[in-house]
């Protein structure tokens, strides 16, 4: 199993995703435990000329400051941001949902931000983010779970299906810590479900320069 | 393009505009102007709450059984928050804002959406630190008289507190948050003294208009849940009851930068988000 998360993409996950990526307009991102290196492989590969906007719900402790901009932003081709309230939505960005918010997109788009309820335990949660998004961008969205210990992004991942979006799941055997795969696992099945370093490959297809030539690598 | 249409509102969406316009009508409540994406999970959770399957059904139960309305109110609007959130923001208050308005005789302070209260006790024991509590008028405006009772009543959980305290502490606390509140049967009751000059009052960011002139408006969290629209008219009536160079304090992830009323303000405390009003250019 281990050998076969580690391989590089097959051939039929390339054509399928070579089919759909043109239509994506954004992508949302949900981790818990084990989130930080995990996100440290993906948000490096996403391309400088990426056009999709992106959305990351990381469940951090709530009371201290989020360093993720500052984590993150040395290692990145594409701007990072802090999400602030109604910030309008710019293609190519990537926001952070701010500790103890939850982070939504509105029409627009535009940021929102909400002290509601914790929503499985957690505020901001992924399902709150992925639910909203879905909503909004339909099948123009690509909703990803990755690692973690907590159920939070099943039923976002769901949301974005029915909602006709392209939905993908880290591989239980390739995730620090699998529950929540597994538990998006067992509410969807997925279009997707990769390891980190096969999600990285194709998130660096949808490099823009590329799609103008109407080829991949 | 799959099955479903691009710009055609969904059932839901046809069921929330109808919703609200029979609120309003009804209850004269204008929750059309808020947020959609945050106001759908509500009236999602609310849906589940009274057992309804749809939001037509909700409507249904909403204007023929006044009685449901205060809890679905209740839905709506209530923001649970806790003293002292961000106690970095009282500390700035207290070391940046305050030797300002020391230099008034007399202050007034509006905090707008106050919900059950935890910001009025939190500004009211920050400002009897400083002396200032006897001569400051503080306005406590919320839409939801329910929570407005509770805010009076100045009754909060115990198993609250240790949070409270914690960030009061954080806050450049001066005392022990226990040397304001009496414990008995599982309850915290905030000393009466800090609410002397604390007027209660039901009032809407949506509809009403300004009441009074201040010199601090305190509005944290509550600009989130309002489309861009609603804020630009509450920031309309901030600028307007604010008094020259007049402190305006936000939420930690709430901004000015979007809106059509930014060049009424300037940063005065840019992390804590707190602004001054300045003359338009």
């Amino acid at each position: 199993m281990r050998a076969a998360i580690d391989s590089p993409l097959q051939a039929g996950d390339v054509e399928k995703f070579g089919a759909i990526r043109s239509r994506i307009d954004a992508i949302v991102i949900g981790a818990s435990a084990g989130g930080v290196d995990a996100l440290d492989v993906l948000l490096p590969a996403l391309p400088r000329s990426l056009r999709p906007a992106v959305f990351v719900v990381l469940h951090l402790l709530s009371e201290r400051p989020s360093l993720l901009v500052e984590i993150f932003a040395p290692r990145c081709a594409l701007p990072l941001r802090e999400a602030d309230d109604k910030e309008p939505v710019v293609p190519g960005t990537v926001y952070f949902a701010p500790p103890d918010y939850h982070l939504l997109v509105d029409v627009g788009p535009r940021l929102s931000l909400s002290s509601d309820d914790r929503v499985n335990f957690s505020r901001p949660s992924i399902d709150v983010l992925f639910e909203s998004a879905a909503d909004l961008y339909k099948e123009r969205l690509l909703g990803i779970v990755l690692t973690g210990g907590s159920d939070d992004g099943a039923m976002g991942l769901r949301a974005i299906q029915r909602a006709g979006g392209v939905t993908l799941v880290q591989h239980p055997d390739d995730a620090q810590v699998p529950h929540m795969v597994k538990a998006a696992l067992a509410h969807v099945t997925p279009d997707f479900v990769l390891s980190l370093s096969q999600i990285a490959a194709l998130l660096k297809s949808l490099d823009e320069s590329n799609a103008a030539h109407g080829k991949g690598h | 393009m799959t099955g479903q249409a691009g710009n055609r509102m969904t059932d839901f969406g046809i069921e929330m505009q109808l919703f609200l316009d029979a609120i309003y009508l009804k209850y004269h409540y204008d929750f059309r102007a808020y947020a959609q994406s945050s106001l759908k999970r509500r009236l999602t959770a609310a849906m589940s709450r009274f057992g309804c399957a749809t939001l037509s059904q909700l409507q249904d139960r909403a204007l023929h059984d006044p009685s449901v309305f205060p809890s679905l109110l209740d839905y709506l609007t209530v923001q649970v928050s806790e003293m002292f959130r961000d106690p970095s923001y009282f500390k700035s208050l207290r070391d940046n804002v305050i030797p300002t308005l020391r230099t008034y005789p007399s202050l007034k302070v509006w905090v707008a959406g106050c919900s059950t209260g935890e910001e009025i006790y939190s500004l009211a024991i920050l400002l009897r630190e400083e002396d200032l509590l006897s001569r400051t008028i503080i306005y406590a405006t919320d839409i939801n008289s329910e929570a407005l009772m509770k805010a009076e009543s100045g009754v909060y959980d115990l198993d609250r507190i240790a949070g409270f305290s914690d960030n009061y502490l954080r806050s450049g606390a001066r005392h022990s948050l226990s040397d304001y509140y009496t414990a008995a049967y599982g309850r915290a009751v905030f000393d009466k003294r800090l609410t002397k000059n604390v007027v209660f009052s039901d009032h809407s960011l949506a509809t009403d208009s300004v009441f009074a002139e201040v010199h601090l408006i305190s509005c944290r969290n509550v600009l989130i849940y309002f489309n861009a629209e609603l804020q630009d008219r509450a920031l309309t009536l901030f600028g307007d009851a604010l008094c020259h160079k007049g402190f305006l304090g936000l939420g930690s992830k709430e901004s000015l930068r979007f809106s059509s009323q930014a060049d009424r303000f300037a940063d005065f405390d840019r992390p804590h988000r707190i602004f001054r009003k300045q003359e338009a250019t």
